[in-house]
């Protein structure tokens, strides 16, 4: 398992040049890679379906919990699949779609970068580990759908989904905090229980559960859209079709789902009048019915799954929250191959024939034989049609049935389910049907011809197997479903699984259901401008007071209330900024006194103080003054430099080599940086009054002062052990013991060994500067007239973002 | 600039501030040193350079981009950590390694973190070399 993310990180950073260098191949090179990966994890269907799944772990940083935990169990195992083998299709697609376009490399880093990070996500057994990666896909989603950022759309698009899961994934993380602390309490582990596999029974018995739940449910809410944070994602159709295809209706849009079906064994009560399951009922079917209304008023392509892909996630959440975990499985598994293959089509129709809008296009059969063939299967799936022998319709029996078994809820849930049905339907038709056998209002902007073999093979290859779902499940679906299945339910299912199309042939209360939804669905069809006019009302109403303008409103009044907060904290004067530093500074400490009434005794032991000594404080003392009376900025550098050189000295004397080299070093390049610097500032000139100069020498004063005091106090009073004797052992030890650090230079080793990581995040930090100051450099080069052309070289660096 | 002082003095200075700067590289495991120094006293003779004739000669000698080599130090930093999690973890435990060198009796210790320190020192160059070529170009 790790062995496949390494190797899918590794692709990541090697795209670009594989696409240099392979050219039209690339498609097939790249794909090949997740295809071996797929098979691998299919070779584990058997292991995998047996409770206890496949672990790998790695120690990773101990000290805080986090370990490199994997875990392939039967709901992992089924979003692995989809993940690689959905994904070599679409890179396979992509190689063909994305042709041509002069950051190709970029494009296919990102999408086997979001790659990996969703392939993680499904596997980690560590909360926070898990929570790494679902950020990674947030931050990949938004790279891949701003990806054509010279488009406004595309661009606000990006920030949308980003805030939006961004922000809901902040609070997930709280609340995987509380929950692992939580079942800490509860298995009586003091640092808590960081695995999800090792999670206790009876979470919903403490007495943080309602927050862990709403916490949780944040994150996973706004990733899977669940109104009202669905907006994101019709937003998100500025990007690719591939990656529409791809992370916005196979993969990373379930992420929600999958999260929740994995904790659903911990969290659950067990009735469907619990917390958990109430909320996940509640937003599912609110989201289920919304999305497919919302979706019946669109007539853009992508908006329309969109809108339908919504819909579908709030199936799979509504199910889970049901208690039908193999309706949920077997849905999750249909949708991905139906809704991929759909969206795939439409990247097609846009691709060959530049259409986008289904209203308008129309006969596209003739042109394009095999898209449409592929379209019809995925839409007769998508529609549930009864007695089409597909997976859709199989899933849609077993949602149907489920609605009717909801005890108290049965009316409504199924009066909702039969009338999102029905506008699945109408969507099927528009998406599957219309283009392809509709009538056209006119012909297609571009010369429509079938697509290359490369963009066909994934959505035929999905359409086809959704015939082999439910012809020949024991293939498999049904061993895959039933793992799934089986490991949110938290144990094995009392009856073997049934998928195979057939068996639901039966008359039936849910199969008539069905066919009413049917009727329904190609009634809107034929009567649709009657539907839209007749729906036009909410839809204004949805434009005043909807979502997706809340949203707006709140990004409106974020800006506003940061830019009144910068003009009061933060005006630009240095001045201002020094002084509320150093009050606040005094603040603190005059505070903490108080609070504690802990005055440290400060030392005068001043027998070590010698010439050499006296010297020093002398020339300090004298530059600090000098510095003061200085007209000419540059004399005030050299002279600050000199204090700082004998300061160096200072802790040559006193044992601190090190110190003492770094300080001449950064001393040297500040006084350089500082010359370089001064070239930029206006004219020295002195614009404070006399009274306000008084008050800043009091409290440039009284600050030097207490820092003196504290630096004494600090040296006469010892309140730790210093940890000094342990580093030494641990550096050197008498019996080398194989775990020691080697070396005899301690301030060294502490930053290179023992406390490397922190040394790696200053790196990162030191990074971030370098790149801050080149740009803002480079920024004002450009509005004097620059060419931009100069920047775009260097924009490519960002190694570190996928390692 | 153009002091015929400065530009003699940085002609000798460079060479031996840059070989310095390696010596104390790699001499920070048992004596004061290391690569945050290393890194400071590299570029500092870049510096010189730049200082002394101009920024576009002293890029030439460098022959490196500057956020390259930044993101080469924070990639080599960060690999050195992946070392040790094939081993088992945890991330950036430190690895060493006995190699026996020809010419010497005892075998050279060469350990992951010495690949650690190149990354400091590396970032370290980059980012302090980006903030003055930047700032100095604009006075060109």
């Amino acid at each position: 398992m790790m062995l496949s993310l390494a190797i899918l990180a590794l692709l990541s950073v090697a795209a670009p040049w594989v696409c240099r260098y392979a050219g039209p191949a690339r498609g097939v090179v790249l794909a090949a890679f997740p295809l071996g990966i797929g098979a691998w994890f299919a070779s584990k269907i058997p292991a995998a379906a047996d409770g206890e799944g496949i672990v790998e772990s790695v120690a990773w940083l101990p000290e805080l919990g986090l370990e490199l935990s994997f875990r392939l169990d039967g709901l992992s195992l089924l979003f692995a699949l989809m993940v690689t083998l959905i994904g070599a299709g679409v890179l396979l697609y992509a190689g063909a779609y994305m042709k041509g376009h002069h950051q190709i490399g970029r494009f296919f880093c990102y999408l086997i970068g979001f790659m990996t990070s969703m392939l993680g996500l499904v596997l980690a057994d560590n909360l926070i580990l898990l929570f790494i990666f679902w950020e990674l896909t947030s931050i990949t989603s938004y790279l891949l759908i701003g990806f054509n950022h010279d488009k406004k759309e595309s661009r606000a698009g990006a920030l949308q989904a980003l805030m939006v899961t961004g922000l809901g994934g902040l609070a997930m993380l709280a609340g995987l905090v509380v929950l692992a602390f939580a079942a800490g309490d509860l298995a009586g582990v003091a640092g808590g229980v960081w695995n999800m596999s090792e999670l206790p029974e009876g979470l919903s018995g403490h007495a943080h559960y309602p927050w862990i739940v709403a916490l949780v449910l944040a994150g996973c809410l706004t990733k899977s859209a669940q109104f009202p944070f669905h907006f994101w994602l019709p937003s998100a159709m500025a990007a690719p079709s591939p990656v529409s295809a791809y992370l916005h209706s196979s993969t990373m849009v379930k992420a929600g789902v999958y999260l929740i079906a994995r904790l659903h064994p911990n969290l659950a009560t067990g009735t469907a009048e619990g917390l958990w399951e109430g909320l996940l009922i509640g937003f599912g079917a609110t989201t289920m019915f919304v999305g497919a209304y919302l979706a019946t008023r669109q007539t853009l392509y992508k908006r329309l799954l969109a809108y339908s892909t919504v819909s579908s996630l709030g199936v799979m959440v509504m199910l889970i929250g049901m208690g039908h975990p193999d309706a949920a499985a077997a849905y999750i598994l249909a949708h991905a191959m139906f809704k991929g293959c759909l969206f795939l089509v439409a990247g097609i129709v846009d691709h060959e024939a530049g259409e986008k809008d289904v209203a308008e296009i129309g006969r596209l059969f003739r042109a394009m034989p095999a898209t449409a063939l592929a379209a019809v299967l995925a839409g007769i799936s998508m529609a549930g049609v009864p007695l089409a022998p597909l997976a859709g319709f199989v899933a849609k029996e077993k949602m149907i049935k489920a609605g009717l078994d909801a005890g108290p809820l049965t009316a409504l849930l199924t009066a909702l389910i039969i009338a999102a049905g029905s506008f699945t339907v109408f969507i099927a038709i528009m998406t599957g049907f219309k283009p392809f056998f509709g009538k056209a209002s006119r012909e297609p902007k571009k010369h429509a011809h079938e697509a290359p073999w490369p963009m066909l093979a994934a959505p035929v290859i999905l359409a086809v197997l959704g015939i082999v779902y439910a012809l020949v499940p024991a293939l498999f679906a049904t061993p895959v479903v039933t793992a799934a299945g089986e490991a949110i339910k938290g144990g094995p299912f009392e009856a073997a699984l049934r998928l195979d199309a057939f068996y639901y042939y039966e008359i039936s209360l849910a199969l008539g259901l069905s066919l009413l939804a049917t009727l329904i669905g190609v009634g809107i069809y034929f009567g649709r401008g009657l539907w839209v006019k007749a729906t036009s009302p909410f839809a204004k109403l949805d434009g005043v007071v909807g979502p997706a303008k809340m949203y707006d409103y709140a990004m409106l009044g974020l800006t506003k209330g940061s830019w009144a907060q910068t003009r009061v904290l933060q005006n630009g004067s240095l001045q201002v900024y020094i002084k509320m530093t150093l009050v606040a500074i005094l603040g603190m400490f005059a505070w903490a006194i108080w609070r504690t009434g802990f005055l440290p005794s400060v030392g005068t032991n001043f027998e070590r103080t010698g010439l050499l000594e006296w010297v020093l404080i002398i020339s300090i003392a004298v530059s600090a003054i000098v510095a003061t009376r200085l007209g000419s900025r540059l004399a005030t550098v050299a002279v600050l430099g000199v204090i700082g050189y004998a300061v160096a000295v200072v802790f040559a004397l006193y044992g601190g080599p090190d110190a003492a080299m770094t300080q001449f070093a950064v001393e040297t390049l500040i006084v350089v940086i500082f010359v370089l610097v001064v070239y930029h500032l206006p004219r020295f000139a002195v614009y404070s009054g006399l009274a306000v100069r008084v008050m800043d020498l009091l409290l440039a004063a009284t600050f030097g002062g207490v820092m003196a005091c504290l630096v004494l106090a600090a040296g006469s009073q010892e309140l730790f052990a210093p940890i000094s004797a342990y580093f030494n052992e641990a550096a050197m030890p008498e019996t080398p013991d194989g775990q020691s650090a080697y070396g005899r230079n301690l301030v060294n080793i502490i930053l290179v060994d023992f406390r490397s990581v922190d040394t790696l995040g200053e790196l990162v930090v030191l990074g971030i500067a370098a790149i801050g100051v080149y740009t803002l450099m480079k920024l004002r080069d450009d509005q004097e007239g620059t060419p931009v052309a100069e920047r775009e070289g260097d924009e490519d660096q960002s190694e570190e973002g996928d390692a | 600039m153009n002091s015929l002082v400065l530009q003699t003095a940085s002609r000798f200075l460079l060479p031996l501030l840059l070989l310095l700067s390696v010596v104390i590289l790699l001499r920070g495991h048992n004596t004061p040193g290391g690569g945050f120094v290393g890194g400071l006293l590299a570029a500092s003779a870049f510096a010189l350079q730049a200082m002394a004739f101009d920024v576009e000669s002293a890029r030439r000698m460098l022959r490196v981009n500057l956020l390259a080599m930044v993101g080469l130090g924070l990639t080599l930093a960060l690999v050195s950590g992946f070392f040790s999690l094939s081993a088992g973890g945890p991330l950036l435990k430190g690895l060493w390694f006995e190699v026996p060198v020809l010419g010497f009796d005892d075998p050279i210790k060469i350990g992951t973190p010495v690949l650690f320190d190149i990354g400091v020192y590396l970032t370290v160059l980059g980012v302090v070399l980006t903030m003055i070529f930047t700032l100095q170009e604009v006075v060109e």
